[in-house]
């Protein structure tokens, strides 16, 4: 192992890139929450009083909750047939994550717009199809904020997943249906408890993600399922109330730190097989 | 102590193939009710295989198994219930121990107060009290094997499947979990199938030996034949050492055989086998003379080397036709004043010769 001082050189300008980019700016910003418009705490007295940012909060809580639920159980099934699946599946599989993953999130998004738009593919094919009568409301609603940020999350949660199950070992499933437990038993009781490190470790990194999410339900939300992030968007560069937009990010940054040293916590002991 | 209903295993003309690879080759064997089979044979010889077509992991590619004479072959793993244990254990991690051995009987849908009484039974039985919280990354090997027994028994399997369930562990654990599985069968009365290619170990637990290579059955006997009367060459020499000698003019007599080996007569006696050119003879039976003996077999060689063991010394001869032979002799029994390179006589009574 190099000496604690040599590593530090050959890693100093990340560190140094990484104060010059993040933390003077995060610093600024800090600065701005409890200087503007006037010296104090008041920012972050209005940002956790104020109905309307309260309600950003809460819907991007409810949001991540539901975008953590709904990328992480789509996940679980894909990663398994990833890592379990017959060998068609398994490149089905990789495509389906890797070409998604290779496209940028606006692009991406965009392309859930066309897709799930009144006038959208969807809408108009199943009205042709006389499956609809009126055109579904399916974006500019947290319907397709969620649709959208689910898509791009997937991946995230594949990765973790796709290690835990490869983890498991496969005389333990056998064992199990040898004692005449069927496969739903081995599935539920076993293997998934089996993969548990893995389901919570991709649940945070979705849930962390989610969190600041800003392109997304931005282009999916039109402007009514608004996000903390892109509240903070708003509150900097729309009305000028630097002061708030400062704390809100303060605050959403302390979330998102808290989040991560529960996931640190959790990996660094190394899993439990 | 609750006895079990063990069962009757049968295989019929058991194939196995991997693509073009036959991993097992007309197997044909019946393990009975309470029995203790064990499986022997080098690495690669389908030990692993034929046990996990018994437990129904594996589907044979020919061939028939039968339970108490019901056909078996098409019963999936789940409804056959055999009890197994992996090499390397297989427990479950998030488990704790309690839990493990609970499990088989959660599956079959018991009560709860039946399941904690029989899990405490068990946990007793295997001597791992005080460790029931545990989980089993906080077990050493040997208890975390012990779970794995208990596991694979708790439900009163009819037939228990072990698969070198000790290849893990030390010499002196080893010993100690042989004896724990030798009781355990002779309480529970479970037939028992138990692979392992440590002979002595095959020897030491079984009630009958069921020697493997390259996919084929070589022999099934109780230990003391399979060692005294192996049926042919490879199984011979797979148990231990063993002299072989190629021997000429074999002719049959009234009371055995006779043949001749390097200009010396020899007498077969108790017919071991059919009359063949190759006669052998275990080591530990043949004793060191330095004149030739009275009667019986002898052989004149020359001592090459000589190896103490303690109780037991070996003794590496040549014949004087370079035949290498090794001799197992107790070292109290050793002639004073031998010397490397002297003219001595290994000899060997007429019945402890056998035909491969
Ligand atoms: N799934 C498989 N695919 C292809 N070949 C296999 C497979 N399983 C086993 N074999 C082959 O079958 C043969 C027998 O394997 P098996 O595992 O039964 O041996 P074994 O007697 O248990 O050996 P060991 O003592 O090393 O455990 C080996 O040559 C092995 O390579
Ligand atoms: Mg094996």
């Amino acid at each position: 192992m190099p000496t604690l001082p040599r590593s530090a050189l050959l890693i100093a300008p990340l560190i140094g890139f990484t104060v010059l980019t993040y933390l003077v700016p995060f610093l600024g910003i800090l600065r701005w929450s409890v200087t503007l418009p006037e010296p104090g705490l008041g920012q972050y007295q209005t940002a956790l009083s104020d109905p309307l940012v309260l309600s950003v909060f809460l819907r991007t809580l409810r949001i991540c909750a539901v975008v953590t639920l709904t990328a992480v159980s789509a996940a679980y099934m894909i990663t398994l047939l990833w890592v379990r699946g017959s060998p068609a599946q398994r490149l089905a599989v990789e495509l389906c994550i890797l070409i998604p993953f290779w496209i940028s999130v606006l692009t991406r998004a965009f392309g859930w717009l066309a897709l799930l738009s009144n006038k959208g593919i969807l809408n108009t094919w199943m009205q042709s199809l006389g499956i609809l009568s009126e055109p579904l409301t399916m974006v500019r609603n947290e319907f397709g904020v969620v649709v959208g940020m689910v898509h791009f999350l997937i991946p995230f949660a594949a990765f973790p997943l796709a290690s835990a199950m490869r983890a498991v070992d496969e005389r333990a499933l056998l064992a199990a249906r040898g004692m005449g437990a069927g496969r739903a038993r081995v599935f539920g009781q076993i293997f998934v408890p089996m993969t548990a490190s893995g389901i919570l470790g991709a649940a945070l990194v979705v849930f962390v993600f989610a969190l600041g999410f800003f392109v997304t339900p931005a282009i999916l939300g039109g402007g009514r399922s608004v996000m903390a992030a892109e509240l903070i968007y708003l509150r900097i560069f729309q009305s000028p109330d630097w002061g708030l937009g400062a704390a809100v990010s303060v605050i959403l940054m302390l979330a998102v730190g808290a989040m991560l040293a529960l996931l640190m916590r959790r990996v660094r002991p190394g899993r439990p097989q | 102590m609750r006895k079990i209903k063990a069962a009757e295993i049968g295989a019929e003309a058991i194939g196995k193939s991997f693509g073009s690879f036959a991993a097992l080759t007309d197997i044909s064997l019946t393990i009975g009710r309470g029995e203790f089979v064990t499986l022997l044979g080098p690495s690669g010889s389908g030990k692993t295989t034929f046990l996990m077509i018994l437990a129904g992991f594996e589907a044979a590619t020919t061939g028939r198994l039968t339970l108490d004479g019901h056909d078996l072959t098409n019963t999936p793993a789940e409804a056959r219930a055999f009890g197994m244990v992996f090499q390397g254990y297989a427990l479950f991690p998030h488990m704790t121990v309690e839990q493990n051995i609970a499990f088989p009987l959660k599956v079959q849908g018991r009560t709860d107060s039946d399941i904690k009484r029989r899990v405490g039974e068990m946990v007793e039985m295997v001597g791992l009290g005080g460790h029931s919280h545990k989980r089993p990354s906080g077990l050493s090997g040997g208890q975390q094997q012990r779970v794995a027994l208990a596991r694979a028994l708790v439900y009163d399997p009819p037939v228990l499947l072990l698969d070198e369930p000790f290849s893990a562990l030390d010499k002196n654990l080893r010993g100690q979990m042989q004896d724990e599985v030798k009781r355990l069968h002779r309480e529970l009365g479970t037939t028992f199938v138990f692979v392992t290619h440590d002979q002595s170990e095959a020897l030491a637990l079984s009630s009958r030996v069921a020697i493997f290579d390259k996919g084929t059955l070589q022999q099934i006997a109780p230990p003391k034949e399979v060692y005294e009367r192996p049926a042919n060459r490879f199984v011979a020499e797979f148990l231990g050492d063993i002299n072989i000698l190629n021997i000429s003019d074999v002719s049959v007599t009234p009371d055995g055989a006779q043949a001749s080996f390097e200009g010396q007569s020899l007498r077969i006696a108790g017919m071991p086998g059919t009359p063949s050119r190759v006669l052998a003879v275990r080591p530990e039976y043949m004793s060191l003379c330095l004149t030739r003996p009275d009667t019986g077999n002898a052989i004149a060689a020359t001592l090459r080397d000589l190896t103490y063991l303690g109780a037991e010394t070996q003794l590496s001869l040549a014949s004087a036709g370079q035949v290498p032979l090794v001799l197992s002799v107790p070292t109290a029994a050793l002639p004073t004043g031998l010397t490397i390179g002297a003219s001595v006589w290994a000899a060997w009574p007429p019945d402890r010769g056998i035909f491969l």
